[in-house]
């Protein structure tokens, strides 16, 4: 017996449906929040993470109406993040039934905001989103740093140390993304995940680039991660999470049987 | 009508588990409150929470939520679950040492420092995600849960109860930790029921049909 590895699928939400960028191209509808965030926890899925990427505040309420309504009927944890700024912010997600927020440019903008969050709500429901691109020309060593709005605009600031630091503010838990991998169906980044994971002492959810089941294996093992998250692999019915957890069974990787009541 | 009190002391989110006992719940009423009057006059209490235990008993002793339960514990079902496991042993190392409700006999120590394991990874803290618990006793409470079931759990401390025959559930993280205690009517859990699916929500049903008598 020991703590499984999770599998997280997430959903992007866009004025209450689930969309699912490709690339940042095109944007394709996925479909209601509710009715697949119900499927995600039949099939087994560990956790659900959603991430509001709607604009204005007016259809931010469509989103708390989302989480409401997932949250009386999904029992699985459920972390919410998109436009997390400040602490009726998280409060108002609490309060909506996430159990979880994720913070992403407030923790790069503000960092001192992960501490009060943490401080006021407890470590165990701030996750840190970070995005990361490696930065080294070709041939150097790698140089992961932080990048914010969709991965266009760098910050300068080197992401293993940083992640370190949002951890020491109190931060509890690690949501990985890689920019470089992110929506190529290439796998994960290996070398930043197990980099972060190696110098954090709380989870990483390793993202950005899963194509294969394989990919997830990866993640887990040579990535060091203890959670991977996927979108697109699940969303299009490429796979499901019980496809994929029986998967990582068969290779080894503890996971959590849902059909065990 | 049956009634159960969820105590509200300010300590973390008590929306998902007032959600899962009303999603499970056949004709009770499931009501929030700080009132210790109201909470008293409850058929069943449950005492949830997250965060540090040196401010969890402030608030309790502030709310006079404290005295209340000194008098009703032993007298109707009550669960506690995460934080309110800590609240009913004796003593908690955690917030430079204090002293809890006692009502179990025992500590509550912190995970020893992330050291290697076997495979030469790190163990993480705090203990977040699914591990499963093995069932130490025969009780109405694991009526229709697999031994091994699968359950979430978030925590950095877990308790060590003086006496084994408290002990009513198991689970390995680096060391076998109790993460279920069982007092007569009193019982606590480390993990979260109301985040832990099928197996979370058959246990809180299972409370809400004990009768609280001992086994």
């Amino acid at each position: 017996m020991s703590l499984a590895k999770r599998i997280i699928p997430c959903l992007d939400i866009d004025k209450g449906r689930v969309v699912k960028g490709v690339k940042f191209l095109e944007i394709r509808d996925a479909g209601d929040p509710v009715e697949i965030a119900r499927r995600y926890d039949q099939q087994g899925a560990d956790e659900l993470v959603f991430l509001d990427i709607t604009a204005s505040n007016e259809d931010r309420d469509t989103l708390m109406e989302v989480v409401e309504r997932v949250a009386g009927e999904v029992f699985i944890p459920l972390t919410v993040g998109g436009g997390v700024r400040t602490l009726p912010d998280v409060r108002r997600l609490l309060s909506a039934g996430a159990d979880k927020v994720s913070i992403n440019t407030a923790a790069i903008s503000n960092p001192e905001f992960v501490a009060e969050a943490a401080y006021r709500y407890g470590s165990q429901c701030i996750v840190v989103a970070l995005d990361v691109k490696n930065a080294a020309k070709k041939d150097e060593a790698p140089r992961y740093e932080i990048f914010t709005h969709g991965g266009r605009k760098s910050t300068g600031i080197e992401a293993i140390g940083w992640a370190k630091k949002l951890v020491s503010l109190g931060a509890g838990e690690v949501l990985l993304t890689s920019m470089d991998r992110d929506g190529t169906k290439s796998g994960f980044d290996i070398a930043l995940t197990r980099a972060v994971s190696e110098a954090v002492t709380v989870p990483v959810i390793a993202s950005g680039g899963v194509g294969s089941l394989d990919d997830l294996y990866h993640g887990l093992t040579d990535g060091c991660a203890d959670a991977v998250l996927a979108a697109s692999i699940f969303h299009f019915g490429t796979y499901t999470i019980q496809q994929a957890k029986n998967y990582l069974a068969s290779h080894g990787v503890a996971v959590r049987d849902a059909t065990l009541r | 009508m049956a009634t159960v009190g969820i105590i509200d002391y300010g300590m973390g989110n008590l929306h998902s588990i007032a959600k899962a006992l009303r999603y499970v719940a056949s004709d009770e009423q499931i009501e929030v409150s700080f009132d210790p009057d109201v909470l008293s006059r409850m058929d069943r209490l449950v005492l949830p929470g997250v965060g540090a235990i040196g401010h969890c008993m402030d608030e309790l002793h502030r709310l006079e939520l404290d005295a209340m339960l000194a008098e009703v514990l032993g007298q109707k079902p009550l669960m506690g679950v995460c934080l309110g496991i800590e609240a009913l042993m004796t003593h908690s190392e955690e917030s430079g040492g204090v002293d809890t409700l006692g009502a179990f006999p025992g500590k509550t120590v912190r995970f020893a420092e992330p050291d290697a394991q076997p495979d030469g990874r790190r163990r993480k803290i705090p203990h977040m995600g699914w591990n499963q618990v093995r069932q130490e006793r025969h009780h109405p409470l694991w009526k229709d849960i697999a031994p091994s079931s699968w359950f979430y759990f978030v925590h950095s401390y877990y308790v060590v109860p003086d006496e084994p025959r408290h002990v009513a559930g198991t689970t390995e993280y680096g060391v076998r930790f109790a993460s279920v205690i069982l007092r007569e009517n009193t019982f606590a859990v480390q993990f979260h029921p109301e985040k832990s699916q099928s197996a979370g929500l058959q246990l809180l049903a299972n409370f809400l049909e004990w009768d609280g008598a001992a086994y």
